[in-house]
């Protein structure tokens, strides 16, 4: 980054500790969809192993069910949950959906748009990804 | 493709990914995991022609919304014409060449060439 | 870099003091950036304006810094104070609860030195989205009255046009951190502005310079702009409504 520039840089744009519950669920999205689409090329190749035949399946399979595997695996459902729960609020947000109304603002100026709304809809993201988590864990280790 | 267009696109195509997602998940729940995951199972469900479209429909939504995603996050990391340039043709291809490969465990499975 | 000084005790025996650390730079001879150490005294209505300023008056003349009309209306002296960016002159350090106060030029505009920072940029891009009234008819002929607006229309945008152009939002945004071509909060919130006025007929033209690949979609919501605004702006919610015209959520 230029000095010149003065820019915050990737530090500045993944640091969540400065605005709130707001910025947590921006990194958070950014961080489950890279994980997301990590595991989705992963799975492509993963479920290309049934042209291997049985063996090759079967084989492949017994790599993948490790405690770490299962693990893993639990930790992208909750990456699911989250980006998808997260994604709907965001696109509603971004259609101007429970963003508030245009008002003369008073102070001491409490952005209508950061509203109670939102913040309930991230914390439910958080709390159904971690649900669907120990759900998983339970599923997977249960067996 | 104005980004307006492009982001239509990426919204449309995780809306419908996350209903056709969802009963991928619930086919895995409809008997124990485990056995969902036998080589019985997964096979008999490629040979299931509607599944079989349906997977080649999730794999043709998240290929498209998650490359463009990530075309969003380098785009905004750095800026320059030629990296832009490589950035949004490399996410292209990347998406065409997952959709390829994916394509070809379904139709080959579907076809019984295993 | 560093210096610790203590104001002289000019003031009422209820004042307390604080360290306050003041970002030194300037980029014609400084390689990187230093901090300066002063002890400064304050009362409970004491701004950090103002204790930079008594630093300027008793130790250090040469600290840069932008401000005029010292009551959060002209938009200069905006700056990061312990690790936000907000106004000086709207910022007590009372307020603050610390024992020191570290002022630094706010993040992604250059820093011309010290505490002051290029707006060329800001301009600019407030410039781009035509921010006036745009009509065939603006010319009034005679026997013609001035645009008449109801309340309810003057509502749609009067919050939006509060904007002094301090550019604190375009220093807290998470993209304007790494996205130098971002059109940014202050410009997208003030092409909101017009597009809601009842009297503009700019919409399309402004739609179609914000639909580009760094312009509104690269706002995810995030709304840091929106906490740091002084002025009650809410870029975010600005930028949300203009988003709606695109996606077909409002007309």
């Amino acid at each position: 980054m230029p000095q010149d520039e003065h820019k915050e840089g990737i530090g500045g744009m993944i640091n969540p500790r400065r605005y709130g519950i707001e910025r947590v669920a921006y990194l958070l999205m950014r961080l489950s969809g890279l994980g997301l689409l990590a595991y989705f090329i992963g799975h492509i190749y993963e479920t290309s192993n049934i042209l291997r035949g049985q063996v090759g399946w079967n084989d492949f399979m017994e790599m993948i069910s490790t405690p770490e595997g299962h693990i893993i695996m639990s930790i992208v459902i909750a990456m699911c949950v989250f980006h998808t729960v997260n994604g709907v609020r965001v696109m509603l947000g971004h259609g101007g959906v429970g963003v508030g109304k245009p008002a003369r603002p008073d102070y001491p100026y409490d952005p209508a748009s950061q509203n109670y709304r939102h913040k309930i809809g991230i914390y439910s993201a958080i709390l159904l990804a971690a649900v669907a988590m120990m759900y998983g864990l339970a599923v997977m280790f249960g067996e | 493709m104005r980004e307006s267009t492009i982001m239509k696109i990426h919204y449309g195509t995780a809306l419908a990914a996350v209903a056709l997602v969802a009963v991928h998940i619930l086919m895995r729940l409809t008997m124990n995991y485990a056995e969902s995951l036998e080589y019985e199972n997964v096979l008999a469900n490629y040979k299931f022609v509607p599944y079989a479209i349906m997977l080649e429909l999730i794999l043709i939504l998240l290929s498209v919304h998650g490359f463009n995603g990530l075309r969003v996050i380098l785009l905004e990391l750095k800026q320059g014409r030629m990296y832009e340039k490589s950035v949004s043709y490399g996410c292209l291809a990347a998406m065409i060449g997952l959709i390829a490969y994916g394509s070809r465990t379904i139709i080959m499975t579907n076809m019984g060439m295993v | 870099m560093a210096q610790v000084s203590s104001v002289s005790n000019e003031q009422s025996p209820t004042a307390k003091s604080i360290t306050l650390k003041i970002s030194r730079y300037n980029p014609e001879h400084d390689e990187s950036s230093g901090f300066m150490e002063f002890n400064v005294k304050y009362e409970k209505w004491t701004t950090v304006l103002e204790a930079i300023l008594d630093v300027k008056k008793h130790f250090d003349h040469s600290v840069a810094v932008r401000y005029s009309c010292r009551q959060a209306t002209c938009g200069s002296c905006g700056m990061i104070i312990n690790g936000k960016p907000r106004l000086a002159c709207f910022t007590k350090i009372s307020e603050l609860d610390s024992n020191t106060v570290t002022v630094e030029p706010m993040n992604n505009f250059p820093v011309i030195r010290d505490l002051a920072v290029k707006f060329e940029k800001l301009f600019d891009t407030h410039q781009k989205i035509k921010p006036y009234l745009i009509r065939d008819d603006t010319e009034l002929v005679s026997d013609e009255k001035e645009f008449l607006q109801t309340p309810e229309e003057v509502e749609q945008y009067i919050q939006f046009a509060n904007c002094i152009k301090c550019g604190l939002c375009n220093s807290a945004c998470p993209t304007m951190a790494t996205d130098s071509s971002f059109v940014g909060p202050q410009a997208l919130a003030q092409a909101y502005r017009y597009v809601a006025d009842s009297r503009d007929k700019g919409k399309d033209s402004r739609l179609k310079i914000i639909d580009d690949s760094h312009g509104i979609w690269r706002c995810h919501f995030a709304g840091s702009c929106s906490q740091v605004c002084p002025k009650g702006v809410d870029p975010a919610m600005g930028i949300q409504l203009l988003r709606g015209y695109m996606l077909g959520f409002s007309s």
